[in-house]
């Protein structure tokens, strides 16, 4: 819709705005505005600037290493990637999601509800709130964590306590805070003792409490201001990600469910391990971030959204009554099928914080989540694929291992990577939208932040371009002619052009 | 009538023929050190044991304990330069601790903090070293490996096989395994060998145990490496 934005003719005779970095988000990415003499956008992109590499420098380390290694992709969401590293380990020594012991999954997803809420809590109220209750354009100087705890120190209190309770259970599973140990091949480290279980029960009433506050607060703001909000960087998209076999939001296992714009199912249920054969990715010379597609529907019109937009708008029901509730008045708001609104994501989100502190509580009154069989091998595999409904949506780990349990192939397809697309088209809409022809000052541009928030994105999760990026070499002369010039492409030839 | 020196000021009894590492242990007194083992012969190598024994600096594994002697252990100048040390065995080979499975049961780490070591001083050497994962059961990660020969000694002195040696001199210096491949796997070494079993650091590994003891449960979270040494060394045959 917003294609045209994506790249200038003429380049070298615009004016060019840069936002650097992106603020309030986690990672460093930068936006960059091309303007006429008008102050018309001509290009608007969002370009994820740092670099990582995990895919290959775990290669050559043994298949074991993986979930503790690869978990310090991140601070926020390491459990996710630990758990996905987990799922594809299993299946390494043989071990199918259906075989592990029913108390060992119950950990991974009581570590992962805990995950999620602690993510979704600290995005709300640290990162997008200050936006969201001050304005856009508020002052700057208040504009963040420490103006909201000063104007509204419930709201702000609350969503540090949210954050802390998510933390403790991280903790009580996986020994540590940010970056334990948990999930093994084939199974859990640790059993939920009986203590550990009362002492997170303690809390929960008043979590869950809080979750259906926040769920309550968004929608204030939304309908405070509702056709801005169901406008503001609205972008119509397809949505991915995991789905139960009875329809219902998933976060830790489950098929993937692809639907269009209008809600039409594009693919269901399909075993994650055939990623490769619904979900392709294209690079581009100007980011290290790739643009995933879905393959049915070809690298322009394929891209897709992820995330807890995605999964809300996917799902046929959440299976915990005070979400399902919270959907069912969320889906009633928009009044259609799917709903497009890119601040919507906000919303979305406290929905699956207040979904996780409900499945939290019924995982701890579930007395085989006490049970101490937890581990269960099978007969070695040399691939694996572990998929999970990370914070920020569909996070993809495949790994391939020798005869000696070594590491020889990794792809990681990272939850923000997917909205790759989705994030540019957001910023160019906003960029069209609100900034076209007029004079721009950190207000305004701010707008471009709010709609990448919106996302959460994590980008330092996300990078894993290396040696895929085409590149352009130009030898130019000291009057500026192009001399000769060198392109790259993704699949490493080289040509001159 | 026994025989004693002074150890950081304290009247320490030996018996003839004691190095000051096992008259100290036997007193009680940790003195920091990752290549001596009470079961192996003493080595000499990773140096941190170093003490001032009379105004010279001796290694305390190897150095026989005398009356008279005036041995300073717990000293600034000693603690510093043992820190210098850990900082180099650190940077001269790769420890990730974050992601390595020996964490928490790692005696460098646990020296490493012992000493209030804070970060690695010298530049990261990165050393290119390629795993050895041929062995079924057993898995060597040369990047980890110090030098310490105890895996060297446990394989001649108790395993009597001689699996491993130490080859090379100075920046050089690598760990060899006796095999026709210079594989693991067509060695001797089997995953009941006390060699498999000896090595400070995470560079021996017994394969797929990884991770398995959670963090909480593991030999440093809650106790220091001086009291887990002193109460193994000294209860050592």
């Amino acid at each position: 819709m917003y294609e045209h934005l994506e790249t200038a003719e003429n380049p070298d005779k615009l004016k060019r705005v840069v936002i650097d970095p992106v603020s309030r988000v986690e990672g460093h990415g930068k936006v960059t505005l091309l303007l006429d003499e008008n102050d018309q956008v001509k290009q608007a992109r969002l370009h994820i600037v740092e670099f990582r590499g995990f895919e290959r420098f775990i290669q050559g380390r043994p298949y074991w290493e993986l979930p503790v290694l690869v978990q310090r992709l991140c601070g926020i969401c390491p459990v996710s990637h630990h758990l996905a590293a987990g799922k594809a380990i299993d299946q390494l020594v043989g071990v199918d999601p259906e075989n592990l012991p029913i108390a060992a999954t119950h950990l991974r997803k009581l570590l992962h509800f805990g995950q999620v809420l602690q993510s979704h809590a600290l995005h709300f109220f640290h990162l997008a709130s200050p936006d969201l209750l001050f304005g856009f354009d508020s002052d700057i100087a208040k504009r963040n964590i420490i103006g909201v705890i000063g104007a509204h120190p419930d709201i702000a209190l609350q969503g540090v306590k949210l954050r802390k309770y998510g933390q403790e259970v991280i903790r009580v599973v996986s020994g540590k805070r940010v970056h334990g140990t948990a999930a093994i091949p084939g199974g859990m480290n640790k059993p939920l003792s009986k203590s550990d279980r009362d002492y997170l029960l303690t809390d929960i009433d008043q979590i869950i409490a809080w979750t259906a506050s926040a769920v309550a607060l968004v929608k204030t703001l939304h309908c405070s201001n509702r056709s801005f909000y169901d406008e503001f960087a609205s972008i119509p998209s397809h949505y991915m990600g995991l789905i139960q076999t009875d329809g219902a939001l998933e976060l830790y296992h489950g098929g993937l469910r692809a639907k269009d714009t209008e809600g039409a199912v594009i693919f269901d249920h399909v075993d994650y391990c055939k990623y490769n054969d619904y979900i392709h990715e294209q690079v581009k010379s100007w980011t290290y971030m790739k643009f995933p597609y879905l393959l049915s529907l070809g690298k322009e019109n394929g891209w897709y959204r992820v995330g807890p937009l995605a999964r809300v708008n996917n799902c046929d029901f959440i299976d915990t009554p005070l979400a399902e509730a919270a959907r069912i008045d969320f889906k009633q708001h928009f009044e259609s099928p799917q709903v497009h609104s890119t601040l919507a994501f906000h919303w979305a989100r406290m929905i699956e914080a207040l979904h996780c502190a409900e499945s939290i509580k019924q995982l701890l009154n579930d007395p085989v989540t006490l049970s101490t069989d937890l581990v269960t091998q099978g007969e070695k595999r040399f691939e694996g694929v572990g998929v999970i409904e990370a914070p920020r949506g569909t996070l993809f780990h495949h790994y391939q291992i020798d005869e000696n349990d070594i590491v020889t192939r990794a792809n990681l397809i990272v939850s923000t990577t997917s909205n790759n697309t989705a994030m540019n088209e957001s910023v160019r809409q906003v960029a069209a939208t609100y900034l076209n022809g007029r004079e721009l000052n950190e207000a305004l541009l701010n707008n471009l932040e709010v709609a990448i928030r919106a996302y959460d994105p994590c980008l330092s999760c996300a990078t894993h371009a290396m040696g895929k990026m085409p590149l352009a070499v130009e030898l130019v002369d000291n009057e500026g002619k192009i001399v000769d010039r060198l392109v790259k492409s993704s699949s490493s030839h080289i040509a001159a052009a | 009538m026994t025989q004693t020196f002074m150890l950081d000021g304290l009247a320490i009894p030996f018996e003839d023929g004691q190095t000051i590492m096992e008259a100290a242990i036997a007193a009680g007194h940790y003195i920091p050190h990752l290549c001596y083992h009470p079961d192996f012969t003493p080595y000499g190598s990773c140096k941190l044991c170093n003490v001032n024994v009379n105004g010279k600096i001796c290694a305390a594994c190897t150095f026989p304990a005398m009356a008279g002697q005036t041995v300073i252990s717990e000293s600034e100048e000693q603690n510093r330069d043992r820190q210098r040390i850990t900082q180099m065995l650190f940077v001269e080979g790769n420890h990730f601790c974050p992601s390595c499975e020996k964490s928490g049961n790692c005696q460098l780490q646990g020296v490493a903090y012992h000493l209030k070591m804070t970060d690695d001083h010298f530049n990261h050497q990165f050393p290119h070293r390629e795993i050895d994962a041929s062995h079924p059961d057993i898995l060597i990660d040369f990047n980890r490996c110090i030098f310490c020969a105890l895996c060297v000694r446990a394989s001649q002195e108790e395993d009597g096989k001689a699996v491993f040696a130490i080859s090379g001199r100075g920046i050089n210096k690598r760990l060899i395994i006796n095999s026709d491949s210079g594989q693991l796997k067509d060695s001797e070494l089997t995953v009941n060998d006390r060699a498999t079993h000896i090595c400070p650091t995470g560079a021996i590994l017994i394969k797929h145990t990884a991770y398995q003891v959670p963090i909480g449960d593991r030999q440093f979270d809650h106790h220091s490496i001086s009291e887990v040494s002193m109460d193994q060394d000294s209860s050592a045959p």
